[in-house]
């Protein structure tokens, strides 16, 4: 042994931020040429805006994703979300934690739900979290026409409109769960198991690591963060919204994000710095068709 | 060896094992000593994974007692015996390709430092225990994926060790590697034996059991029916004690030699990444027998042939007009049809009807929609060879997966049969057929050759080898051994496919 062991060097940075920058360039010389601007203060907030709902939801799907799972419930959950938090709030400020705690209680019950029928009922995440979101679509359906419950003047005027220069507090908070999830994956046991397991689940098992376990947990994580999702979304429209999910495309959208981010669908490879570059490079498309007044079928 | 101390790491007494059934394992006793090296040899099925896998807490035993470091103990899972200091190297790899080695290697039990994985320690200690191997230049950080099969290899050892494991169980470590490769392994085994590890390593290749180890254990049929000291034993010696049993199945008669038409299938120089050198000729009307130990080739050859797994180099011709056979689209056009080993997984549609299974070679090489009368035609026809091969099912439409193996079998062969091919390539036709079946199978096989086919048969059943094949070649290590004429015996076989004479030896 020669040289003391380093530590490993880092993997390149994924081709997503190389696409996030040519998007950019590409984008904001269309737009020039086409006499608008992309990069303005209220172009660039509004980019961040979309950026920090959409990429809550697509830091959690990355944990279920690498463990070789998948949430497509994400998007019912999201909108349920909206209504606890508004629901309980009422415009009281003073139900502000009560009413954020219920509504990520609610969305981490329907992740305990999703991972135990991935997990101990063995049913492919696929038709399990499907099945779990029509649940919800039905309740939603059924209960709520339109908009309901008050969110906190507090809650919208903080979260939801408050910014540091051109970031929204909002994409900060993104930014936080994000460096979080990543310490999660590279610098805990339970990171490191959820990684083995997406990779080869027998292997794992032969390593002696509890699959299940490890994989519920992730189901958790994910719906607690469609839950911080709804949460916010909640502070920007003022109230609980029980299509807001379903309308943001938040499920697929969150997929999309997390693979354009370099994480293999199939698990065991991949990690949350791509998916925000993911993240932001589909708020930027979003951002140049809006420029451009292009109505796609993902531009909201 | 003399200076060995005389009290055994492991020592296994009257084991039995029965699976179904159907007794896998009978009254083993086996010794290894601290720093031995005991090697396990046997032929296909005599029960040496089993013996391993008993050992390494996969199997519990029926009957018998395991002692290790000189106390009885009964491992319920690998991870009892891995605790105990067992470690097991898999035939298979069991390494995450996206990880690093030091995380492969600590995979349920990182170092933890205040609570969070320990990355820098996690790095130390393997890169510790690689140096401690005399592998010290394999950089603990790389993605396993990176490696080649080798270091892989290594890093499944290390991984092994990591438990401070004083016995190493290697099933088949040499199984993926190439020849310099082996020499590694080698020279990694003998550091471990210096440091008082005791290895218990099965192998079909007779060289290694020579080189490496100290005790050789002879498995047959279950039993351990020798253990020899290796210096004291002959290559000959130990084939004897690995065969020998009464030819007791019947077989069709061989093809006469006016039965034997022209040349249907002529291979010149073709090789690909498992296969050098290959050169053979196949007649009509001819079976010809390809034996050989499992990995050297003999399944390697029957999937280039049908472009499964193509010849890279070399030419191949069908009835003296040249063809490129790229893809399985390929050789059918060519009128070759092949019948995998792994009837589950390359065989049978398992969900679909007997029929479907039946029609599907026709309908890929035909029109899908053949118009009228073409399609009736053509169920029709399936329908006379499904009744000519005599396949016994409740119903054309039942799902093949209800079938027993041997009528899965024999749709498969009516699928093949509805092309009407020149050359049959088998990979081990019979395997996982009751006795019945498989005369009625071997009686299919000699009727097609005698119909005008060329067959090719790999077989790992001697037995069914040499009753069947006109002419036997043996492959080792990618290349054809030897050629064998009818009437060559077992001994025959197994010599040119370990190694012991050949033209291809060393």
């Amino acid at each position: 042994m020669s040289a003391a062991p380093s530590l490993p060097a880092r993997r390149t940075p994924p081709g997503v931020f190389v696409a996030l920058v040519l998007t950019l360039a590409i984008g904001w010389l269309v737009v020039t040429l086409d006499g608008g601007r992309l990069f303005s203060l209220p172009t660039t907030v509004s980019l961040l805006h979309v950026a920090a709902g959409l990429g809550l939801v697509a830091v959690g799907q990355t944990l279920v994703i690498v463990g070789g799972s998948l949430d497509l419930s994400v998007a019912y959950v999201v909108s349920l979300s909206t209504l606890v938090a508004a629901e309980t709030m009422a415009g009281d400020d003073g139900a502000l934690l009560p009413a954020i705690c219920l509504a990520l209680a609610a969305s981490a019950t329907i992740g305990l739900v999703n991972g135990l029928l991935v997990t101990t009922a063995r049913i492919n995440p696929f038709i399990a979290t499907v099945g779990v979101g029509l649940l919800l679509k039905g309740y939603l359906d059924n209960g709520y026409d339109g908009p309901a419950g008050k969110t906190a003047p507090s809650l919208v005027q903080g979260l939801g409109y408050q910014r540091v220069g051109p970031v929204p507090l909002s994409f900060l908070l993104l930014l936080a769960v994000a460096a979080a999830a990543w310490f999660v994956l590279t610098r805990t046991r339970f990171g490191h198991h959820l990684i083995a397991v997406g990779g080869d689940p027998e292997v794992a098992r032969l390593s002696g690591v509890r699959g299940t376990r490890v994989l519920v947990t992730a189901h958790v994580l994910c719906a607690l963060c469609a839950g911080l999702a709804g949460v916010y979304l909640a502070s920007r429209l003022g109230a609980g919204a029980p299509r807001v999910g379903t309308e943001g495309l938040y499920d697929l959208e969150s997929i999309a994000a997390v693979v354009l981010g370099g994480t293999a669908l199939a698990g065991g490879r991949g990690g949350v710095v791509g998916t925000v570059g993911g993240v932001l490079l589909l708020a930027s498309i979003d951002a140049v068709f809006n420029q451009l007044e292009v109505d796609v079928f993902f531009s909201r | 060896m003399s200076g060995l101390p005389p009290s055994p790491l492991l020592a296994l007494r009257g084991i039995g094992k029965s699976f179904l059934g159907v007794r896998v394992l009978d009254g083993v006793d086996l010794q290894v000593r601290p720093g031995e090296v005991h090697a396990v040899v046997g032929e296909n099925g005599a029960g040496k994974s089993t013996l391993m896998k008993v050992v390494s807490g996969v199997h519990q035993p029926d009957e018998g007692t395991v002692e290790f470091a000189g106390a009885p103990r009964t491992f319920r899972t690998p991870r009892e015996a891995q605790q105990a200091g067992i470690g097991t190297v898999h035939q298979e790899l069991t390494l995450l390709p996206e990880r690093t080695v030091a995380e492969n290697v600590w995979l349920g039990r990182e170092p933890l430092r205040r609570g969070l994985v320990d990355r820098r320690a996690m790095l130390s200690h393997t890169a510790r225990l690689l140096a401690s191997i005399g592998e010290g230049s394999l950089p603990p950080g790389t993605r396993v994926g990176r490696l080649g099969v080798a270091q892989q290899q290594v890093v499944e050892i290390v991984k092994a060790l990591a438990l401070d494991a004083r016995l190493l169980v290697m099933d088949e470590p040499t199984a993926a590697l190439a020849d310099h490769e082996v020499d590694q392994l080698y020279a990694l085994v003998r550091r471990l034996q210096e440091h008082g590890i005791g290895v218990l390593y099965v192998s079909h290749r007779l060289k290694e059991v020579f080189d490496l180890s100290s005790r050789i254990t002879v498995l047959k049929d279950g039993r351990a029916v020798a253990t020899l000291d290796t210096a004291d034993t002959g290559a000959d010696q130990l084939v004897r004690h690995m065969v020998g049993r009464e030819l007791s199945s019947y077989y069709p008669d061989l093809a006469r030699p006016q039965e034997l038409g022209p040349v249907r299938l002529t291979v010149r120089c073709a090789g690909n990444r498992k296969l050098r050198g290959i050169d053979l000729r196949l007649r009509a009307g001819e079976v010809l027998g390809v034996g050989g130990l499992q990995g050297s080739g003999r399944s390697a050859l029957a999937r280039a042939l049908f472009g499964a797994a193509p010849f890279s180099t070399g030419h191949v011709s069908v009835d003296g007009a040249p063809v490129r056979l790229r893809s399985p689209r390929a050789a059918m056009r060519a009128g070759i049809a092949y019948v995998s080993e792994d009837r589950k997984g390359e065989g049978i549609v398992a969900e679909q009807s007997v029929l479907d299974n039946a029609l599907l070679a026709a309908r890929a090489v035909r029109a899908v929609h053949p118009g009228r009368g073409g399609r009736g035609a053509r169920t029709a026809r399936v329908r006379e060879l499904l009744a000519a091969v005599d396949l016994r099912a409740a119903g054309e439409d039942q799902e093949i997966r209800y079938l027993s193996g041997g009528n899965q079998q024999k749709a498969v062969l009516a699928r093949w049969l509805a092309l009407a091919p020149r050359i049959l390539l088998f990979d081990e036709p019979t395997r996982g057929i009751d006795v019945g079946a498989k005369s009625a199978i071997h009686d299919l096989v000699r009727r097609l050759a005698r119909d005008g086919a060329a067959v090719l048969m790999v077989s790992s059943e001697l037995p069914e080898l040499l009753g069947m094949s006109d002419r036997v070649i043996v492959m080792r290590d990618g290349r054809i051994a030897g050629e064998l004429a009818a009437g060559a015996t077992e001994e025959d076989v197994i010599a040119l496919a370990v190694g012991t004479v050949g033209e291809a030896a060393g």
